[in-house]
């Protein structure tokens, strides 16, 4: 029944993860059909990538130390105070993790660049500093923490730590001792989720980086798309497989002798309103944070897109004469949308089935290692799943490269791990017990899953959702390589659009971002309003 | 028969927490497991129930080996220690989770659920949240719950664990009311001897894993089976002599013993009872080392002042001397046994 449960993940991932890169990797490292290894430590020795590699790393540290730093508060302020206006900025703050990195690296540019906000204000720049690759890692993974941490901690029973308190804890040392080991498991995910999203981050550093800062994926990249060599983004790719196929490894050992089964309440239960100086001063700071590092950025974002008298930059993507597409811009909307429906769908059905499968405590090391391996997609460069797709599938037997599931296929394949990442820590606290009552009175173990685990994790399921359709529209690494001229999505849309000259299609560009940017909030909206209608039947 | 257990072992990490425990329940009987907590009782339900695979020997319902069988094809209920009721299900929710796992139709449903919620004294309340229930109501619930798919067999683990005393008492006489009403077989769990007493037809008395004892509350009570059962059951005196005939030899001096005693070097039982209150200069000289006041009687602890161990004795509130006198101890036949 286990073995059934992991089945399909596996085929899945089989089939469209690792085929692919295996195509992409024989493709580098294989001469006429014979292995060059050596390749490997030629690459490796040069003193620019070596460079890049240590770049890569540190730069990744150094983001993930600043967005634990600014988004826990954060994630405490949404888990425990009860605000006017907090679903509406829980969506806000979700919305900088599904734009596309382009589109961010572009709107820190518009901030702190040249002739940037701050430029203009101030005479500060920072686009030649590592500060602005750092403040737009965080301004991109402050939903991962504030949605995964806060997820959890609002659904900690708060008792928990007044009966520390009763025996003598102080309130520090309560939260200390009691929830922060219960939260340890959700901190050491959304830092893990951080931590790969910068390492192999790529827009982001593409632009704001410019000669001087070059991560691994922007190495790739480069390799692939201008030397085309294609060689080298092979070995580069392989050592990227290799350092975080190891980093998860070691995450995947201590999360798991640290999970437990935790006391979960309804978390509509341990809101309140803020009391005390300390608790207003916290949320204001939090309100402050969101303002300048989330808000900013976007408002200026909005504001160049309406740049142009009479929203003249939107009128312009309704027109199909722009040259840039076959299509008018505008349509990529409902593409976009199309494809995210179906991705979500996907990635829901796979990761939920491995999530139940990797829920088993008696789960043997085969499962665990499956775990690890669901983690690889976020590892793996978006470019490089992109790549082999187009490289991988487009022949018989799997000639998909003309049908439009390649898209939410690849899309699917990046939000699964979000899903189970999700969704693992909540299943693992239904208590046992519970699953135990309802098979003695009769729930098949089929039934059991349905009737005592799937209504107390869809709230983690609708969050799960909620990820992988943001990311499946936001989507642009990999999307970028399959996606078909006449069925362009809105970020892929937007980098066309960017990377022609002229005001008017950079001023459409940002018109179209905006208009990511807005069906992004109202979906997550939608979201969140659907979580409480079903929180509020019971 | 229909639950047998037949050497059911369990085994986690070598130590076995069931040790080729062999029971029986009969249909219509209530039968209630009696131990400290480590005595492997939970283990023995959830071994019934097929929620605790068997490391060895079987376990049979209605004569038929469960080996295989899945906990959900049992057709046993269970109800657990603190309930585990649905939290995210109303208590109508709750009642008729049974029932829909067995297909049951929806007017079958609710006509089912009205008529245990009306059993268990809370008519009305299948609206009702399961988290807004006192304890007392929730245990109800989830007896109303495991009831309601008819199972053969009703197992309850530590049913009245968590209740204050006084609503202890009372639903434990409801419950004896209702299964015998219902003519449910059922087979309790508990560390509570006065709820396995008032509860049962027969007591099965564990220790690590072991059954110590078995027969009804009144056999149990009266004659416990050995020094471990004694002691469980709340009896204090409890000393080791030598029985010859119809007297024993023991630290307390010599004890009076019923004809037809087992003989030889034995564990001997005295109830407080049978120790009387005499003058100082007849029987056993003891100083009152404490009075213990009991709602119907007083328990007086006596310290010989030869050396032996304590004494509690049973006596009436008039009656009973000042902590620091001195009186004498007779004993009463009566009231001694000679334990295996």
């Amino acid at each position: 029944m286990r073995l059934g449960l992991v089945a399909a993940p596996v085929a899945f991932f089989g089939l469209f993860f690792a085929y692919p890169v295996a195509a992409i990797v024989a493709r580098g490292l294989k001469v006429d059909g014979v292995w060059h290894f050596g390749r490997l430590t030629d690459v490796l020795a040069e003193p620019d990538i070596r460079h890049v590699l240590w770049f890569t790393t540190w730069q990744a540290l150094a983001s993930t130390a600043l967005t634990l730093l600014i988004a826990l508060p954060g994630a405490y302020v949404f888990a425990r105070l009860d605000f006017p206006g907090k679903q509406v900025l829980r969506a806000v703050v979700t919305v900088p993790f599904v734009l596309p990195t382009v589109v961010v690296g572009t709107a820190f540019l518009a901030l702190v660049g040249r002739g940037g906000l701050l430029d203009e204000l101030w005479g500060v720049r920072l686009d030649t500093t590592v500060w602005a690759i750092l403040l737009a890692h965080v301004f991109f993974n402050y939903a991962v923490v504030v949605r995964t941490v806060g997820g959890l901690w609002s659904q900690l029973d708060p008792r928990q730590e007044e009966a520390a308190r009763m025996l003598g804890a102080s309130p520090l040392k309560a939260w200390r001792q009691v929830t922060l080991p219960a939260l340890a498991p959700a901190v050491a995910a959304a830092a893990l989720m951080v931590f790969l999203f910068t390492f192999t981050s790529f827009g982001v550093v593409q632009i704001l980086g410019g000669p001087t800062f070059s991560t691994l994926e922007v190495e790739i990249y480069r390799q692939t798309s201008e030397i085309f060599d294609l060689s080298t983004a092979a070995v580069l790719t392989v050592v990227q497989f290799l350092a975080v196929g190891a980093i998860l490894a070691v995450h995947a050992g201590t999360v798991r002798r640290r999970e437990s089964t935790l006391r979960l309440v309804d978390a509509s239960v341990t809101a309140r309103r803020p009391r005390g100086t300390g608790q207003w001063a916290l949320l204001a700071g939090v309100l402050a944070v969101i303002a300048v590092l989330l808000l900013l950025p976007l408002a200026v974002l909005v504001q160049r897109s309406l740049d142009a008298p009479d929203f003249g930059y939107y009128r312009a993507l309704t027109s199909d004469d722009g040259g840039v597409f076959l299509v008018a811009p505008i349509e990529a909307i409902g593409n976009s949308l199309q494809y995210a429906v179906v991705a979500t769908l996907i990635a829901v059905l796979i990761g939920g089935l491995a999530a139940a499968a990797l829920t088993r405590r008696d789960a043997g090391r085969f499962v665990r290692g499956f775990d690890a391996l669901l983690m690889l997609p976020l590892g793996v460069s978006a470019v490089t799943v992109g790549f082999g797709f187009l490289i991988a599938l487009d022949e018989p037997p799997l000639d998909l490269r003309s049908t439009w599931i390649l898209v939410p296929l690849a899309q699917a394949l990046v939000g699964v791990p979000f899903v189970v990442r999700t969704m693992l820590p909540v299943l693992r606290a239904v208590d046992q017990r519970l699953r135990e009552a309802a098979s003695v009175l009769g729930a098949s173990p089929c039934r059991v899953w349905r009737e005592v685990d799937l209504p107390m994790v869809r709230r983690a399921l609708l969050i799960a959702a909620g990820f992988a359709f943001a990311v499946s529209l936001g989507e642009f690494g990999a999307t970028v390589f399959i996606a078909r001229p006449d069925n362009p999505t809105l970020p892929v849309a937007v980098a066309r659009l960017l990377g022609r000259a002229g005001e008017l299609n950079y001023g459409q560009a940002m018109a179209l971002s905006t208009i990511l940017m807005l069906v992004c909030a109202v979906a997550l909206l939608v979201l969140e309003r659907l979580r409480t209608d079903r929180t509020g039947e019971f | 028969m229909l639950l047998s257990l037949d050497e059911a072992t369990v085994r986690f990490g070598g130590r076995a927490v069931l040790d080729a425990v062999g029971l029986g329940v009969a249909e219509h009987e209530i039968v209630c497991v009696l131990g400290p907590s480590g005595s492997g009782k939970s283990t023995l339900l959830r071994a019934v129930a097929g929620l605790q695979p068997l490391d060895g020997g079987r376990v049979l319902l209605d004569g038929r080996d469960q080996a295989g069988v899945p906990a959900h094809r049992r057709g046993v209920g269970l109800m657990f220690q603190d309930h585990q009721l649905f939290p995210q299900r109303d208590v109508a929710g709750n009642v008729a989770f049974g029932l829909r796992m067995h297909g049951a139709s929806k007017d079958e449903q609710a006509r089912r659920v009205g008529e245990l919620l009306d059993l268990v004294g809370l008519p009305g309340a299948g609206r009702r949240a399961v988290a807004s229930l006192s304890g007392g109501e929730q245990q109800r619930v989830a007896l109303a719950r495991a009831l309601a798919p008819r199972p053969r067999l009703l197992m309850l683990d530590e049913p009245l664990g968590q209740l204050d005393r006084s609503l202890r008492e009372r639903l434990v006489v409801e419950l004896r009311e209702l299964f015998g009403r219902l003519g449910t077989t059922v087979l309790a769990v508990t560390h509570d001897q006065g709820e396995a007493f008032a509860l049962a037809d027969r007591v099965v008395v564990m220790r690590d894993g072991r059954i110590a004892q078995s027969g009804t509350p009144l056999e149990v009570w009266q004659r416990p089976a050995d020094e471990f059962v004694a002691r469980f059951l709340g009896f204090e005196n409890v000393v080791e002599g030598t029985v010859a005939g119809e007297a024993a030899v023991t630290p307390w001096g010599k004890l009076p013993v019923a004809e037809g005693a087992a003989q030889g070097v034995r564990s001997l039982l005295v109830r407080p009872a049978g120790v009387r209150i005499v003058d100082a200069d007849e029987g056993l000289r003891c100083t009152v080392a404490a009075r213990t006041f009991r709602g119907t009687h007083v328990a007086v602890q006596l310290q010989p002042e030869e050396e032996a161990p304590r004494l509690e004795a049973a006596c009436a509130l008039r009656e009973a001397p000042e902590v620091g006198g001195v009186v004498g101890v007779e004993f009463d036949a009566a009231e001694i046994v000679v334990l295996g």
